[in-house]
């Protein structure tokens, strides 16, 4: 085996960012060419590796571990933690929407930095959220998986607070005045380091309980480990899973996203959307389901019943929006909803959904929030109300909006429709054991909610493409996509027509993963 | 009586002893006055050497190895723990020099008398990581706390100082009696001096006649000289001269008492509670649990309340004590094993060292601020950022890794406090472990204020004079702002860097 197959491949692909973020912040801060140039090339060479990562990947052999390091890499022998990585089928999908969302923000920034502007810091910030996005992905140590998760707060944290939205609010409960950003970045924070406080807890708890005392997250798999655990093991997946549903968000945890979501400049809410959200969810099907099989099942119908009032609510909640950013943010919430419903049937169909779900959302709510930044960048506005006409003034921009907005709501043919249709054929016919009733009404909610989801769309599009445009833009001249846009959009707009016509492009890779680790966990 | 000296064990004690002769006579000389730091820094520089050589004693072939170091019948012992426990004496003692040295210029306060008072106490935290015995131990405690009584008030015509050194005088007058009490109550009833000795008469004791370990007076004994460490740790309820004296004192001043003051009173309270009072784990146990959880809580609690950040810390301090108690709880369940208590033992010390670097390095960046805006009020570190952004980036390395947030060294601090907790597993300890999980979000809250301060608010324009703009930072704060600031990253990204010297510190408990 060459060393690029044995853990030097993977290492680069999350380490470069890191590197490049040391570097960028070398460079004096009049640089700025060299300061943009140089980020492009970290996050540039991460991506290309992991594409000649994804076309070397065995994929006759989805299912095992590919690419890690062939010995056992002790990282801090004290507490028995390794740094072990490796992909399989799961993850790789998930490991190139990453490196290439990194990729295409910077693009997308690259003559619009938000204020108050500083490239040299935000676009180190950009590469640092990349080595954490990265990691989380392709880590198979419960520690070094925990350290992946929480850096990816830092970077994120900061673009809220210094480049977010500078309006004033009232925060509810204190009455506080103070600005969009400040709430919405300190709120982001505490939520998700709430739970993942739990979350170390009961990896811990996995840990010494289980008896098995590693933290390698192959060996607990399989149930092994739920079983030394008895009585505590329900405590242990509550743990998991308030860590978990936080980051997905689920229903009564995600009050965080709409604020982060709207506050945060554009790039921050492009890779929130794209790649933080799944890092929940991946860690339902990497971590939760593997390794607590039993407590799964039994906690099925609550994650079941939480996604689909998750469904509904943000769907209801998105019609009542009146920011075109903030109704993105809230259909993110539906969205993530089918996929933890997917996940809760414990099926094949229903993981393969999950997963394939995560990269459609990903590509194409990327696209939204491009979208919104750019139409609010020239607008000054992201008032729906009064962006009405969009197409008229800015017809391509517009027409992206269009194709973005029907691959949203889940059009088939496009790549958004796959996750959705799948993870409700999945609750038709749930894992053996699970209550087919129960189900089968959350299927039938769940599609309601797809209803729900075509109409606060189009709504959407009607309020903002259509008609004419308000005579306060008279006087202001609009221009429409640069070639930055479109060097950063072009590509999501293909990969959402690629993935929707031939959706193998995803499966192919997580088939025969989701299927060997159902059969393993779950016997078949 | 044994007399014997084992020159080479005794080395860093010599040389500093020597160093703080050194300081003296140099502030007599007719030079400039920093060259009594000078010879502060290179003495304890030289004290550290020593360590090494008798740390790497079997590879080295001049060092004569004998396998305990013991002195005076077993109440003066060099091993791997009271080794690693110096060089965190030494080493922190460094940095704080450094701190002092551009402070001291600027305020033009005395210069060589300041020196040769810090030595003196950091001399007594070395000799405290080596007792192991009543009378060793107390003339340790007091030879660490009597000189800072005098530093707390170093800024002699601010009121604010005053208050801060007498506050401090005389509660740390009223902790000595209190621990001398106890100690004299525990020679009463064992009538052993080593700690040693202390543990085999209570086995002694305990099989001549079983229900001796419930006796009242050895209870009072055994919590009495806890308590007494307990003030010096400022445990709640033992805490309020804190935030007064933090306050009232040179800022490091108070660096040096929330680090090394502090560390010391925790190795004491370490060594006593895992020997001398070993088998009594179910008296000081459940007590320690609950200063441990009430000093988090309360900590954190009324830090969140604070607008000056020398205060703030001064909670957090308080805070992050509970935080390094909280293994000593582990001990609540009678049934831990060894290893479980060789675990809690390690979590401890490798909270206490991560804490040192990180907390030194969070004062550090208070005062080269200060020196900057000339306010430690949160609201005018508005901005840090547009104009200073390294101290902006320092500021949030060590704010964020006392909140402990990975990659930074604090996480991995945490995680061993946690990590020892739920390895036993009981629903005592499970219950503390949620209590500090709880308080870790707390926490987080008023150090983001901080950083969110630094990065995100504009710049208040009543603080920001144009002399300050281009204000100088001292070289030498410099020079420990980035030791401490690798250190934290270094220690956050490889853990074993650090872990690996916890785990020499076991050797400690393994006789359990």
């Amino acid at each position: 085996m060459s060393s690029f197959e044995n853990g030097w491949a993977l290492t680069l692909i999350v380490f470069l960012p890191a590197v490049g973020a040391a570097a960028v912040l070398a460079i004096p801060k009049a640089q700025e060419e060299a300061q943009k140039w140089t980020a492009l090339l970290f996050a540039g060479v991460s991506f290309v590796l992991s594409v000649i990562v994804a076309f070397q990947f065995d994929y006759g052999a989805a299912q095992t571990i590919q690419f890690g390091p062939d010995s056992t890499l002790t990282w801090i022998g004290a507490i028995n933690s390794n740094y072990s990585i490796g992909v399989d089928g799961i993850c790789l999908p998930l490991l190139v929407l990453s490196t290439s969302m990194a990729v295409l923000s910077i693009i997308d920034s690259w003559n619009h930095w938000p204020e108050p502007h500083n490239p040299k810091v935000f676009s180190a910030l950009i590469l640092v959220l990349a080595t954490g996005m990265n990691g989380t992905f392709v880590a198979l140590d419960l520690i070094l998986f925990f350290v992946f998760f929480e850096v990816v707060l830092l970077p994120m944290y900061f673009m809220i607070g210094i480049w977010g939205d500078r309006n004033k609010i009232t925060v509810p409960v204190i009455g506080l005045e103070t600005e969009m950003r400040l709430y919405a970045a300190i709120k982001f924070f505490l939520f998700t380091l709430f739970g993942s406080a739990f979350m170390l807890l009961g990896f811990l708890a996995l840990y010494f309980k289980s008896g098995l005392e590693t933290f390698s997250m192959l060996d607990l798999s399989g149930g092994v480990a739920e079983r030394g655990l008895e009585g505590l093991a329900v405590w242990v997946f509550a743990a998991l899973f308030l860590g978990f549903a936080v980051k997905v968000p689920m229903f009564p945890f995600h009050t965080w996203l709409p604020d982060a979501h709207t506050a945060a400049p554009t790039v921050g809410s492009v890779l929130l959307a794209a790649i933080l959200l799944k890092l929940g969810t991946y860690a339902f099907v990497r971590i939760a389901i593997p390794i607590m099989p039993e407590q799964s099942q039994n906690w099925a119908p609550v994650i079941g019943i939480l996604a689909v009032i998750g469904i509904i609510y943000a769907s209801l909640a998105c019609l009542a929006q009146s920011d075109m950013k903030r109704l993105i943010a809230f259909s993110s919430v539906g969205h993530m909803g089918f996929v933890m419903l997917g996940i809760a049937t414990l099926t094949d169909i229903g993981i393969n959904a999950a997963i394939i779900g995560m990269v459609a959302h990903g590509i194409i709510t990327g696209l939204l929030f491009f979208l919104a930044g750019s139409m609010s960048h020239r607008y000054h506005t992201r008032e729906m109300a009064r962006l009405g006409g969009n197409q008229k003034l800015l017809p391509i921009m517009g027409g992206i909006l269009g194709f973005t907005a029907m691959a949203s709501l889940g059009l088939p043919g496009l790549a958004g429709f796959w996750g959705e249709f799948l993870s409700l054929l999945a609750a038709f016919n749930p894992l053996e054991g699970l209550s087919i009733t129960l189900f089968r009404t959350l299927m039938v909610i769940g599609a309601i909610g797809t209803v729900l989801a075509a109409g606060y769309l189009l709504w959407m599009l009607q309020k903002v493409n259509f008609g004419e445009p308000s005579d306060e833009w008279l006087d202001h001249e609009m221009h429409d996509v640069d070639g930055y846009e479109l060097a950063a959009w072009v590509p999501l707009v293909l990969a959402t027509l690629a993935i929707g016509i031939f959706p193998k492009i995803v499966f192919g890779a997580t088939t025969d993963a989701v299927t060997a680790m159902v059969t393993k966990v779950f016997g078949g | 009586m044994n007399v014997q000296l084992d020159f080479h064990a005794l080395l860093p004690e010599l040389l500093l002893t020597a160093t703080v002769l050194g300081v003296l006579i140099v502030d007599l000389l007719p030079v400039r006055k920093q060259w009594t730091a000078v010879v502060g820094l290179v003495g304890l520089f030289a004290a550290f050497v020593p360590l090494l050589t008798l740390g790497f004693c079997e590879s080295l072939a001049f060092c004569e190895e004998t396998s305990v170091r013991s002195m005076f019948d077993g109440s003066y012992v060099v091993d791997t723990f009271s080794l690693v426990l110096k060089g965190l004496f030494l080493g922190s003692a460094f940095l704080a020099v450094l701190i002092s040295a551009g402070y001291l210029e600027r305020g033009r306060f005395w210069e060589g008398e300041y020196y040769f008072l810090l030595l003196c106490s950091v001399l007594g935290a070395v000799v405290m990581a080596s007792s192991r015995g009543l009378v060793t131990m107390f003339v340790a405690l007091e030879l660490v706390t009597g000189p800072t009584f005098l530093l707390a008030g170093w800024r002699k015509g601010n009121a604010r100082s005053n208050e801060a050194a007498l506050k401090f005088f005389i509660v740390g007058v009223l902790s000595a009696s209190v621990l001398l009490f106890g100690m004299s109550l525990v020679y009463g009833t064992t009538g052993e001096l080593t700690f040693a000795g202390i543990r085999e008469a209570i086995v002694g004791l305990e099989l001549a006649d079983p229900g001796f370990s419930d006796l009242p007076l050895l209870n009072i004994a055994v919590l009495f000289t806890l308590l007494g460490f307990a003030f010096k740790i400022a445990a709640v309820p033992f805490h309020v001269w804190t935030p007064d004296t933090y306050e009232g004192a040179p800022t490091p001043v108070t660096a040096y008492l929330s680090v090394v003051s502090k560390a010391a009173g925790f190795v004491g309270l370490l060594v006593l509670s895992y020997q001398a009072f070993a088998d009594l784990r179910s008296i000081w146990g459940p007590a320690l649990w609950i200063l441990a959880a009430a000093s988090m809580t309360l900590g954190n609690l009324t830090a969140l309340r604070q607008d000056n950040i020398v205060r703030m810390l001064g909670y957090s301090s308080i805070a992050q004590g509970g935080f390094i108690l909280a293994p000593f709880g582990a001990a609540v369940y009678s049934g831990a094993t060894g290893a479980q208590l060789e675990d809690a033992f390690f979590a401890t010390v490798t909270y206490l060292l991560v804490y040192a670097v990180m907390n030194l390095g969070a004062f550090a960046v208070v005062i080269a601020v200060a020196k900057r805006i000339g306010s430690v009020d949160v609201k005018d570190w508005g901005g840090l950022y547009q104009y200073a952004p390294g101290l902006a980036g320092l500021t949030l390395i060590f704010f964020f890794s006392l909140a402990g947030v990975p990659p930074l060294a604090g996480w991995f601090a945490k995680f061993v406090m946690f990590r020892s907790l739920i390895g036993i597993g009981e629903w005592s300890t499970i219950a503390l472990a949620i209590i500090a999980a709880v308080n870790s979000v707390i926490a987080f809250v008023y150090y983001a204020r901080v950083v969110k301060s630094a990065w995100f608010d504009p710049v208040p324009e009543d603080v920001l004079t144009g002399e300050a703009r281009s204000a100088q930072l001292a070289p030498t704060l410099g020079l420990a702002m980035g030791i401490a600031a690798a250190m934290v990253l270094i220690v956050g990204i490889f853990p074993s860097v650090l872990s690996e010297l916890g785990e020499m510190t076991k050797v400690f408990v393994a006789g359990f």
